[in-house]
Order: C-alpha cells, then structure tokens, then sequence
C-alpha cells in the first residue's frame, strides 16, 4: 500500500491531538513520512476534535486524503461524524463504553473507560488504550509501539505502557501494515519548523502574545529558550511586540515576532515605524479565517494583500509564504538575515494548515543557512545611522558602540538620524530607503523564488501559495499538470514566475479565499488566470476533493 | 570629557517652554555621571511623539524617537538586550497617559530598570491645544470648548497601585530639585516614574499656579507605601490644594531584565542545538 490514512476523533480535552501525534510517531518509526491534520473548534472540553494521521511511502507529503482506512473512535459523534470517510474496508475500532447505538458490525469494540479503570489510570490514559489496539489491528509490533509510548509519554509510563499492552490484547489483527527500512525522520509542526529556522539563522530573542495559531512558536520557542540562550518574551499586547522587537534590534539582538491577523492589525503602526527607522524585524503572521475574530482555529489564506501592504507610507519588505516544512525552515532563516542584510521588516506568511499540521521533516532537505555576517560601521569616521550608500543600505551600529551616536527615528530625518522637513533631504531619504528594492529582488531572485512541481511540461499549471501547495502537487501529479507556487511575494518575482509558466497555456490558481488575491497580485504583472478555484470555510482541501474540484474546471 | 551633548538641531521648541528645563537637567545628569566615568555610549534616550520628543534631536546621546505613547516597549526591547545599557525614556503627558497607558502600568508592573521622565505641561502642545488625561476638570481646549466632563488622572496614585517601585514628582521651575530626582531615578534599580510638571508657555502657562502651591516633601519615609499613598493624593490634578515634590516612594525589589542576562556570543552557532532538538523527536 503506497498510503495509509487513520482518523482519530474525541471531545475537546481527550488528548486527540497528543494521539494523533504518538500515532503518527509510531507510523514513522515503521518506516513511513507522516502528516497530520488536526481539527478542533475554539474551545477547551467538549465539543468535536479529530485529527487524521497520513503514513505515506513517499516523501514530502503534506495534504491528508478525505477517506480513511481506519477509524479510531473515543466516541458517538466521531463515527457520526465521519461516517462518509469510510468504506467497506475500513477498519472501525471504538469505545464500546460510550458507542452504544450505530456501532458498526464489523468493528473492533474495545471498553477504553473500562480498563483504564481496572489499570487504575486517569480518563486520558484510555488514548493508550486504543492507540494499542490500533496498533494490534494493523500488524504494528508491539515492540514498536511500546518503544515510542515510552518516548512520548515521560511521566507515568508504566501505566501507560499496561493500558496500551491491554488494548493491544483486546482485538485481533485485521491488517497487516508493512514495515519499511525507511530511517525515521523527526515529526514537527510547521510552527517548530519556523522557530528552529530562526533558530539556525542567529535568533536572539522572540517576542510574541498569544495567538492562535502562531501559538505553537511561542510555546515551542520557551520550552527550549534555555539550552539555546534564547530571550523569549510574552507582553502585555502586539502593539507592545513589534515595537520592543525593534528596542532588541536596536541594541544588536535578531528578533522575531508572531502573531495572526487580528494582532497584526495593531502591529502595523509597528511595522510602518520598522519601516522609516529600519530597523530589522522578522514577522510571522499566522492566517485564519477573517474578517476580525472569525474562526480561530482554522485555516484560510486572506491575509496576502494586507502583510503586503500593512503600515501607513511606502517602504520596502520581504513577505515570504512558504509551503511546508522544509521551506519554512528556510525560508524562516532567509527571512532573518536579510531583514537584517537590508534593514527591512521580513515576514513569514503562513496559517493555520501549515502552522498546526504536523509534518515529517528530513533535517537533510532544506538548506541550512546559518546567520549571515552584515556589514558594520567600520569607526572610520563620524558615524552617521541613515548615511548614504550604495543600494540605500546604511553600515548598521549598535548601542553601545564607543565613539558612536547612534540615533534612529519615525519621523523624516537627515542622514544621522535628527528630524526634517526639509522638502530635499525627505526626498533623498525616500529615495535612500526605496533604492534597497532593486537589490532586494536581485536577492531573492538567486534564491529560486517559485517553486516548480509536477510535470514541468505541462502547458496547464496550478498556480498557488502557501500550504495550499502541498495538496496542489499531489494534485498535479495524478492528474499531470505543472505546479507554479511563488515563495516570495514580496518583492514580487515577476520574471521568475513568468519563467516558471513558459509554455503553459491554461493557468488554475487554487486558493484559501474568497478574492483570489495571488491570482490579481499576478494579474497586476500581467499574468491572467484562466479559473480560479477558492475555498473559505476554514478547511484545506483533502487531497481528494481538489482534485475533483480541478478536473471540475477543466484541467 | 569635552563633548557638549547638545547636537546642532535647531531648537524649535516655544521660548518658555518647560522642556529646555527638562533638556538641561537631563544632560547635566549625563554630564556628571560622565565625568564619573559612566561610558556615554551606553546612555540610551527613547522619546514618544509630541514636543517633548524633540530632545532626541537635541541631546547627543544614543536615541531612538519612536511613535506616539510607545517609548515604554521600545526601551523595554533595548534594555532586555542589553540590561547594562542606562535607559531613559521621555514622554509627553498625552503621549504616556493616554495612548501608551498600559505600556506604562505594564513597566511597573514587571519592575523594569527604566528612568521614565514625564514632560507632564496637562495639554497637547503639537496638536495645538486640546485636553490630556492630566488636564483639570473643565479644561477648555479646542476639542472641549465647553469645558471637560472627565475629572484628570493622578498618575503618581496610578503608578503606586500598578507597582512602581520609585515614584516622584518634580517641577521644572525647581531645576536643582528636577536634577537631583532625575538623578535618583537613573541609580534606583527598578522602574523610576517621574512626573515632572512643566509649563507649556502657549496653551497652558500654569506658571503662577504652581509657584503658589508647590513645595518639596520633607521628613518624609519614601519606604512607606500608605504614607506614600496619602501624600500623592494631596493634590488631585484639578482641585486647589499644596502640590508636594519629592520621592513619595522607593523600595528595592527584584528587577525583570535581571533574569535575561544570559546571551548568545557573537558568531556562537545555533546549529548543533538545532540538530539535538530535532534528534529528540526521534528519541534519541
């Protein structure tokens, strides 16, 4: 079998997706790459949470399949629920404690509550329960699942480990999953993929409020703020956020921020402020579904036109919205140093799917970028914060540096930073500032701004961004089309993209959103969509359904 | 030392204004510790926006002019970079009571090691004359010709309930007095709030006003948080009453940038740390 998808479903504070994730644990350890899309409402008990946990032979998936091949129920509402994903072969195993009526006949009735009871365990502990049943239902080794339970759950694993043994001894095997000599490679959210590729490229300090779902940056990023001498700081607003990120910068420290749309409205005035002091600051903004609160825990790509345009006035800034894992880690990294290359706010786009999906990451794919040096005032003479200089670039000081003044400043100002309104020099300084774009696109230009997957000779692509790529490819690889997804947004690789579409005559953008905001940010280069196909109720797209919806259009 | 730490700005502050006051006593400080063999590169200015910001322009010393009621966060992010940096933020009364207030009670509340300077003149001088939260009730400004309908804030109560650990008031006609406060707010370990009253010699000269009725606190335990308490509500920014200068209150507590000492060295690698990190999730 090249796939294998399982569905686990509970309440809100069942622990689904810490399931999810030893399961998609255990099925990495037998030799397959892993993702995992988790489904929750806003909310702490109650409620329906899933998540469906993919096992693939091949590498670099990152879109789930809309039927499963097994169900793993804790209770009622999960097989209700979830009763269209499954076929005649799927495998059905719940809690016959709370599943009583529409039990499925051929189900593997397990009493979770029961034996986590007769073990002495917590109500938590039945996920060991049912995670050893699964694990007996499809051949998997007890020796296997054992060894990972081990590793996942510290505390308490004893216990664990005799209720999981019970339910492993409760059902028959139904399947056999083959194991694979596939080495096993770390599983981790597209949160902790951006947070180590900040990590990598010389991060100093993280300053983030909660918000879900950049969230998981934040609580990664404190856990190991120690061992990695990382100063991680949560205040009292987003407004306060983006602007202490740039009282660090000033003093020399790489810092990041994260928030989601809703905390980047209050950032902007920040950012527009990052953009006349320029002050280096690296920005991740999480998408979810908007307007104002919308949905909090869901996905949706509608935030594009707005990170491209936040803050009053014009100055220039990288957006970079990469797709999965290995190029948030990149891309994560590019996005710290070349803030800090050209003194311009960096941000990282991304949402909800890519954020919270939970990914097999091979450390050996992307590129390590490590911290780039930046050039520094050299103390030949007087040192001037905004001096002129090639590029618009200005050597960088910072506080303390003896025989330095070093002033910076949101209002207009001359070339050592002290206010004007001077008509001359505000022209010049604009010009200064705006002279980085040229070079700014020549940068990202080496760095292969668009991705290219699928057929390369197709003449129909599928134009995309972000998370929604993933599925695209595999999309495109059933049905034989190119796929064209820009990294960078900003400054817009308008050559590279028009390289990338060379010979397509049929172009689909797919998108989390209602206006198609690639498909006119392409449009404004000249680049006309032949169909669009627009998703806005909060989930990403299964494999199977986009490409229904792509065949639909006509591909 | 023979730098002068005025730049060549041009001054373009109202002739009268209290800020020259606020100017000259802060560089005197500067001036002093200097000479005391305090390194001038690691005195850093934040200022807000408004008429006080200005002096970012005219002391040469590090600075960072930042946004309107956002001098509080941005000398927060410096001062946690580098806690050896002495971090002095100036703020207008509009600038840091109104839009920039719960950066303000936040700084007190975590016990940050910030002087902060309040040019409090009760008006907003730039915008050319409407009412602060400093005002006194029935302050006529151009937005409230008829006179406010809200009673002005008490920000010395205000900064003693969210937990200042150095509260004092000042006034720039008593530039000696100013000097000295601003002084004892640069040494105190913690968050040092001053409230410097200050005529604004176009919109609101309160000259007479103060001359009458303020006084410099003597006798007086600063380490007694409810003698402190009665003292700041002797006068309550609109009623006629002795308006008393001094540090009402100090106490040594712990300090929050004291906990992020620890730093990355300069061309110190992440990734070995990076790679373990990953290694875990694999279990080994």
């Amino acid at each position: 079998m090249e796939d294998f998808s399982v569905l686990i479903g509970g309440k809100a504070g069942d622990g689904i997706n810490r399931a999810g994730f030893v399961i998609g644990r255990i099925l990495s350890r037998m030799g397959y790459r892993i993702y995992m899309y988790y489904d929750y409402p806003s909310l702490i008990r109650g409620g329906h949470n899933f998540a469906i946990v993919r096992a693939s032979r091949h590498t670099g998936i990152a879109s789930h399949h809309f039927t499963v091949d097994c169900i793993l129920a804790l209770d009622q509402a999960t097989l209700l629920r979830h009763a269209g994903r499954q076929t005649p072969a799927t495998i059905a195993i719940f809690n016959s404690d709370s599943v009583k009526a529409g039990a499925p006949a051929a189900g593997l009735a397990v009493p979770l509550e029961t034996i986590t009871k007769e073990e002495d365990g917590i109500s938590i502990m039945a996920n060991s329960c049912l995670i050893g049943a699964f694990c007996r239902a499809t051949g998997i080794p007890w020796d296997i699942a054992a060894t990972v339970l081990g590793e996942e759950m510290p505390r308490e694993t004893e216990k664990n480990l005799s209720i999981a043994r019970r339910g492993f001894d409760a059902v028959q095997e139904r399947y056999i999953l083959p194991k694979r000599e596939a080495p096993e490679v770390p599983l981790i959210t597209g949160n902790e993929a951006i947070s180590l590729g900040l990590l990598q490229a010389g991060l100093d300090a993280y300053v983030s409020y909660p918000m879900t779902p950049s969230s998981g940056i934040l609580h990664f990023l404190a856990e190991v703020a120690g061992e990695t001498r990382l100063k991680v700081i949560h205040p009292e607003s987003e407004i306060a956020v983006i602007l202490m990120a740039q009282g660090f910068a000033f003093a020399g420290s790489r810092t990041a921020v994260g928030t989601s749309g809703g905390g980047f409205c209050l950032m902007t005035e920040g950012v527009s402020m990052a953009g006349m002091t320029e002050v280096p600051v690296t920005i991740v903004v999480s998408q979810r579904p908007g307007p104002s609160t919308g949905v909090p825990t869901y996905t949706a790509q509608g935030d594009l036109a707005f990170v491209l345009s936040a803050g009053q006035g014009e100055f220039p800034r990288f957006v970079f919205a990469p797709a999965d894992p290995a190029q948030a880690f990149e891309w994560a990294g590019r996005a710290l140093n070349l803030s800090w290359k050209y003194q311009v706010p960096s941000f990282i786009l991304v949402d909800k799917t890519l954020s919270e999906g939970t990914f097999s990451f091979d450390p050996e794919e992307p590129e390590w970028t490590g911290e780039d040096p930046i050039p520094c005032w050299d103390g030949t003479h007087p040192y001037r914060r905004y001096a002129e200089s090639e590029g618009g670039v200005s050597p960088i000081c910072h506080v303390p540096t003896a025989g330095a003044v070093v002033k910076v400043n949101s209002y207009a100002h001359d070339e050592d930073g002290i206010t004007t309104e001077d008509r001359d020099l505000i022209a010049r300084l604009v010009e200064k500032r705006m002279q980085k774009s040229p070079g700014m696109l020549a940068e990202v230009e080496a760095l292969h701004p668009v991705g290219i997957s699928g057929d390369p000779t197709a003449s129909t692509a599928i134009l995309c961004w972000g998370s929604t790529a993933g599925t695209c490819r595999e999309v495109a690889d059933i049905i034989g089309l190119r796929v064209v997804q820009p990294v960078v947004l900003s400054p817009f690789p308008a050559r590279a993209l028009r390289d990338a579409l060379a010979g397509v005559s049929r172009i689909i953008s797919v998108e989390d959103n209602a206006e198609g905001q690639l498909a006119s940010l392409a449009g404004a280069h000249g680049i006309d969509i032949s169909a669009q196909i627009l998703r806005y109720d909060g989930r990403p797209h299964a494999l199977e359904e986009l490409r229904d919806r792509v065949l639909e259009v006509g591909a | 030392m023979s730098r002068s730490l005025i730049t060549e700005a041009r001054n373009t502050w109202c002739p009268g204004c209290g800020n020259f006051a606020i100017e000259h006593a802060l560089k005197t400080v500067i001036a002093a510790r200097i000479e005391e063999g305090f390194p001038p590169e690691k005195f850093v200015l934040v200022t807000g926006i408004g008429c006080h910001a200005k002096i970012a322009d005219y002391l040469d010393i590090n600075s960072f002019y930042a946004i309107h009621g956002r001098t509080i966060p941005v000398a927060t992010g410096i001062k946690l970079a580098n806690p050896d940096l002495c971090v002095i933020c100036c703020a207008g009364d509009g600038d840091c009571y109104a839009e920039g207030l719960d950066h303000l009670i936040f700084a007190a509340k975590r016990n940050i090691d910030l002087t902060m300077i309040v040019h409090n003149n009760r008006v907003y001088g730039l915008t050319t004359g409407q009412y602060t939260p400093t005002s006194p009730l029935h302050f006529k400004g151009r937005s409230t010709p008829g006179g406010t309908e809200e009673k002005p804030l008490n920000p010395p109560a205000l900064m003693l309930a969210s937990g200042a650990t150095m509260v004092a008031r000042a006034y720039t006609r008593k530039l000696d007095h100013l000097q000295a406060v601003i002084r004892e707010g640069m040494e105190h370990p913690g968050f040092a709030f001053i409230d410097v009253l200050q005529i604004c010699a176009s919109f609101f000269n309160m000259t007479d006003y103060y001359n009458e009725r303020v006084y410099t606190i003597k006798e007086h335990d600063s380490s007694d948080f409810w003698r402190a308490w009665q003292k700041v509500r002797e006068w309550d920014y609109s009623a006629d009453a002795p308006i008393a200068l001094g540090t009402f209150y100090k106490s040594v507590e712990p300090v929050f940038n004291d906990k992020f000492r620890i730093t990355r060295q300069p061309g110190e690698g992440r990734e070995q740390a990076v790679r373990k990190l990953l290694e875990r999730r694999i279990g080994r």
